[in-house]
């Protein structure tokens, strides 16, 4: 184990998918810390490759997509060079991960109940070994689990099925298996995209609140830098398969240091600037098929310059600041 | 109204709690009136099957050459005791196709049993694993049903030999590909289903993840195809038994009972029109059955 106080190390990562047009570089070079307790805000439109930077560290990447260089370390171990059997226990166990709909990824045919005591029975060490007593400990420990996600009357709900749940709920069972082996992060794919804004509040509330009490990590992946804003200690933004900025959240919603960046933060509704027009950022994520060496953002970056078509690596902007832009001076690291 | 269900607590269990699809499905089934009335029949030819010493009332296989080729009882010189009349060795009849449905509902549930089982195996490997596994089953399975079925069991029965468990095995040779495509086509789209997906999030295994989360969600197709099939198998060993090549005599076969009247079809064509008319009754019966069980269980079928 390492003595460090960086849970989950990412360094490197590039994650490829072969198609027919040629190989998409979805994840290029990325870097990611996770320390212990934290919770990381993930930013990015659609197609950013947070999801998929996710899924690596999972080692859920499947054909035709594939992991073609960087390291995973995990408490000091290398995810990626574990054998599949290794992965399985850590996935659940230290590494949990919920999905985008919670509406379609419970089993529609297993009772809430059934599918939490799968959990426990795979993943929990601190049952009985079998029998009666094992059952009997299981099915407290599922109640307990629903009752910790704020399921009214756990008990009795246990034995009904997903169908039967509204779809908030159904996002907090999801939580609760997610939870149930006390992993030491877990891994929120937009826990609340498919939930309605009070529901999205609570949701998030809850996942904040059983971090504190569990002391576990959270990555919150999202593109609601509201969200990001609210619940999260640092906060990394993507953009077409790249860190283009990451930071305490604070420093970056108040100061942000790369344009896309300051283009998200503009393109949200505020109340004290009402009346003025939402400034959108102009044009389309690139493809990322066959993508020239320069800067991501050059096409729909306002600020562009002939010095931007060239590779442009993340600068340190100040303690724990990071950016990818050639307009900032590489400050020295002390 | 007793005053405890007015005192019972507010929190009383909403009505149909812990109800799956599948059990809803299955009350739809029940409302089918045409439906449940098949399922009488079919249950009807299993007890008989089952109970057939205590009610047939004859020896299938006691000869009696001073009866040979009597008529049945409503016809001149039939008898009351010989209901369905008698067949050229004076055997009776009823008591025949009664016996006889033993082998043809033993060798329809046992063939679907042997076939689904593999098939469903089959199939989830194929589908969950892609890759060599499924091109090596697919393969396998488009050669099977390149060959006539018929032809095909009539090979085999001629290498293997008349027999009981031949006759199983060699149904079920190619029998199993049937489920095997529904269950295979069924797991390539439920593996991709975001619940899959994130048991695999949550560290299941594959041979978890194929049991626990995809094969509960696919069985509907699975039953609704079994049942019809259960059908076209006692079909096909009435043919191999008219062909001879079935059970063995003197063991009733329906199949064997009507090859056997062959000969007497024009003077005496009760011998083989009763054991072709249960072959129909009980064929009938399991199609409308699994018509039924399709209407309840497909959702395209669904009002």
């Amino acid at each position: 184990m390492s003595h460090n106080e960086n849970l989950l190390e990412v360094d490197g990562l590039r994650t490829v998918f072969d198609t027919s047009e040629g190989m998409v570089r979805a994840v290029d070079g990325v870097d990611v810390t996770v320390r212990r307790g934290e919770c990381l805000g993930v930013v990015g439109e659609s197609g950013s490759g947070k999801s998929v930077t996710f899924s690596s560290v999972m080692g859920l990447v499947r054909s035709p997509g594939r992991i073609e260089s960087g390291s995973i370390r995990f408490e000091g171990r290398d995810l990626t060079r574990l054998s599949p059997r290794e992965m399985r226990a850590i996935r659940g166990r230290d590494i949990s991960m919920t999905m985008q709909d919670a509406l379609t990824a419970l089993n529609p045919a297993l009772t809430v109940g059934e599918q939490l005591s799968e959990m426990l029975d795979a993943h929990d060490e601190d049952l009985p070994a079998r029998g009666g007593a094992r059952r009997r400990a299981i099915r407290d420990k599922s109640v307990e689990m629903l009752r910790l996600v704020g399921i009214p009357s756990p008990d009795s709900r246990l034995d009904q099925y997903p169908h039967e749940f509204s779809g908030g709920m159904r996002q907090r069972i999801m939580i609760a298996i997610a939870l149930a082996p006390g992993p030491k992060l877990l891994i929120a794919d937009e826990p609340t995209t498919a939930l309605d804004v009070t529901i999205q509040a609570q949701v998030l509330e809850l996942i904040s609140e059983i971090r504190a009490r569990l002391g576990m990590s959270v990555v919150l992946i999202t593109h609601d830098l509201g969200v990001v804003a609210e619940h999260c200690d640092r906060v990394m933004v993507m953009y077409a398969g790249q860190v283009v900025e990451e930071g305490a959240t604070v420093d970056v919603i108040s100061n942000p240091q790369h344009p896309y960046t300051r283009g998200l933060l503009g393109s949200i509704p505020r109340l004290s600037l009402r009346g003025k027009p939402i400034r959108p950022i102009q044009g389309q994520v690139p493809n990322l098929v066959g993508l020239p060496p320069q800067c991501r953002f050059y096409s729909r970056c306002p600020d562009r310059t002939e010095a931007c078509l060239q590779f442009v690596e993340m600068r340190n902007v100040g303690s724990d600041r990071r950016a990818r832009c050639i307009a900032l001076t590489q400050e020295e690291v002390a | 109204m007793t005053s405890a269900a007015i005192h019972s607590p507010p929190v009383a269990k909403a009505s149909g709690a812990g109800q799956t699809i599948f059990q809803r499905n299955l009350r739809q089934f029940a409302a089918n009136r045409l439906a449940m009335a098949s399922v009488g029949v079919v249950l009807l030819f299993v007890l008989l099957a089952i109970f057939a010493p205590f009610i047939a009332p004859h020896d299938p296989n006691e000869t009696d050459l001073f009866r040979r080729l009597q008529p049945p009882a409503w016809q001149a010189g039939g008898e009351w005791a010989y209901l369905l009349g008698c067949d050229a060795l004076g055997r009776d009849i009823l008591s025949r196709i009664i016996y006889g449905s033993r082998i043809s509902i033993f060798i329809g549930a046992a063939v679907i049993f042997v076939a689904t089982t593999v098939g469903i195996a089959a199939g989830l490997a194929a589908g969950y694993f892609r890759g060599w596994v499924d091109v090596a089953i697919s393969r396998l399975v488009d050669i099977l049903l390149s060959f006539p079925y018929l032809i095909f069991a009539i090979g085999l029965m001629a290498m293997m030999g008349p027999g009981l468990v031949n006759i199983i095995l060699a149904l079920a040779y190619k029998e199993w590909v049937i489920p095997c495509r529904v269950v295979r086509g069924e797991t390539l789209a439920t593996r991709e289903l975001e619940y899959v997906e994130a048991a695999r999030a949550l560290g299941a295994s594959s041979a978890h993840i194929m049991v626990k989360e995809i094969l509960p969600n696919i069985l509907s197709p699975v039953i609704v195809v079994s049942t019809i099939r259960i059908a076209h198998v006692i079909i096909l060993e009435a043919s191999l038994s008219f062909l001879g090549l079935g059970v063995q005599p003197p063991t009733a076969s329906w199949g064997s009972m009507v090859a056997d009247g062959r000969a007497f079809i024009l003077g005496a064509w009760w011998v083989s029109t009763f054991p072709g008319l249960a072959i129909l009754l009980l064929v009938l019966a399991i199609n409308v059955a699994s018509q039924g069980l399709r209407d309840a269980f497909d959702p395209r079928f669904q009002e």
